[in-house]
């Protein structure tokens, strides 16, 4: 029987956080772009005690990993971890990862947070991508109207990704 | 232990742990859960590269006292001296080796070093209460630190957290990735606390319990306790390629 989950608390920017946590890769990498959002509640109000977590494959759609059965790679870190400050905003730069077989790119994303006793786990696709994500089985599995929520918009420098965790416009969530 | 996926490739798969393993995300005894939980039901997500992979994070993350959280500053302290050691395990009981364990607690007086912890119970200066391991081949861990105080926390009338330590762990896939609570044995306030109870199953819940172990004291200096912690164990039969679950 596996250890339960315990929610991370208000105090997590104690212990979870790194310096070089935001930068999947390093600056001026070519493709780098921010993914930028703002975490929300059910009261719409921002939520300024969460930490966002993003894995990802690289630009090539390949991981890093031993069970990836396609070969090793590059030594690309894939791996993203960002508090939201006072406002709820988080920022990860990153490249857009390549598409995987069968799969639209994509990145997977967890949140942890306060009043959160299990990490809830969603998705980021790409508005680029029209035709890769209408053939994603799992964006297929998710309600038509509610698909929008998992598809990051353009902005200055790269996307923009809010997340809320609860009623209007709830961002859809993955049991894993 | 192995399926093919519709992209053709063969890929592990990982249990899902039995109804009751965790906590409901809505949960309305620990009052934060209210505005957070999503109410739309989650989606299942199949097991694929995405799932089946993860971040494999080891000794580059360490700094030299990172497992010995009562030698980060020039003196000791506070408190009762305790080594939390365990394993690092799937479920079907496979050591996960060279693996990051982060850990974060409060003092012995139950403050944590946050700004926003503003309970009337000093800071330690010598104490930040931050740690980071890495198992080793066999999948133990070890820390050394301070035992952690109970601290008051508004979420219903003279309500307490049981002392506990936050523990962080990644596991090899991120289908298992997993922060928890440690607790430690016999805890008075077990009873009237909704995040410790918010796990349904009580053989779950006991799982975060740290068993008190006499034999990895270290005589004239410290107490000891014992934590495994358990991820998600693969499929252990073979899967057609569909979504059964
Ligand atoms: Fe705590």
């Amino acid at each position: 029987m596996s250890t339960p989950s315990q929610t991370v608390g208000p105090y997590l920017g104690l212990g979870l956080p790194w310096d070089d946590g935001p930068s999947v890769v390093d600056e001026g990498t070519p493709g780098a772009v921010w993914i930028r959002g703002v975490v929300y509640d059910g009261a719409g109000k921002l939520v300024p005690d969460a930490l966002i977590e993003t894995w990802q494959a690289d630009a090539d759609g390949r991981f890093d990993h031993p069970d990836d059965p396609r070969g090793a790679t590059s030594g690309f870190r894939g791996f993203g971890r960002c508090p939201t400050n006072d406002e709820g905003e988080y920022g990860i730069r990153t490249v857009v990862p390549g598409a995987l077989p069968g799969e639209a790119p994509h990145i997977n994303v967890s949140v942890f947070a306060r009043g959160l006793l299990h990490r809830v786990v969603t998705r980021i696709y790409f508005p680029g991508n029209a035709e890769a994500n209408a053939a994603d089985p799992v964006l297929a599995a998710v309600p038509e109207d509610r698909r929008g929520t998992l598809i990051a918009t353009e902005s200055g420098d790269g996307y923009t990704f809010d997340v809320r965790l609860q009623g209007e416009g709830e961002t859809v969530f993955f049991d894993v | 232990m192995t399926a093919l996926s519709d992209s053709g490739l063969i890929l592990p798969r990982y249990r899902r742990d039995p109804e009751g393993t965790h906590p409901p995300l809505d949960s309305p005894g620990y009052k934060s859960t209210g505005l957070r939980h999503p109410k739309q039901p989650l989606v299942l997500l199949p097991h694929k590269l995405t799932e089946i992979t993860g971040p494999l994070l080891g000794p580059g993350r360490l700094g030299e006292f990172d497992n010995d959280l009562t030698r980060q500053h020039p003196e000791e302290p506070q408190g009762q001296r305790i080594i939390v050691h365990g394993r690092l395990l799937d479920g079907d009981g496979r050591p996960v080796p060279n693996s990051l364990v982060e850990l974060w607690q409060a003092n012995a007086g139950g403050r944590y070093k946050h700004v926003w912890d503003n309970w009337p119970c000093p800071v330690d200066p010598n104490f930040d209460g931050v740690g980071r391991a890495v198992t080793d081949s066999e999948g133990r861990y070890e820390f050394t630190t301070i035992k952690p105080g109970a601290y008051p926390w508004k979420n219903h009338d003279n309500a307490w957290r049981p002392a506990h330590i936050h523990f962080s762990v990644f596991g090899t896939a991120f289908t298992q990735r997993l922060v928890t609570q440690m607790y430690f044995p016999d805890d008075p306030l077990f009873s009237q606390d909704p995040i410790f109870n918010s796990v349904p199953d009580e053989k779950a819940r006991q799982r975060m319990v740290s068993r008190f172990d006499l034999s990895r004291t270290v005589p004239e200096w410290a107490l000891a306790f014992e934590f495994d912690i358990v991820l998600r164990g693969r499929e252990a039969t073979p899967f057609e390629d569909e979504e059964d679950e």
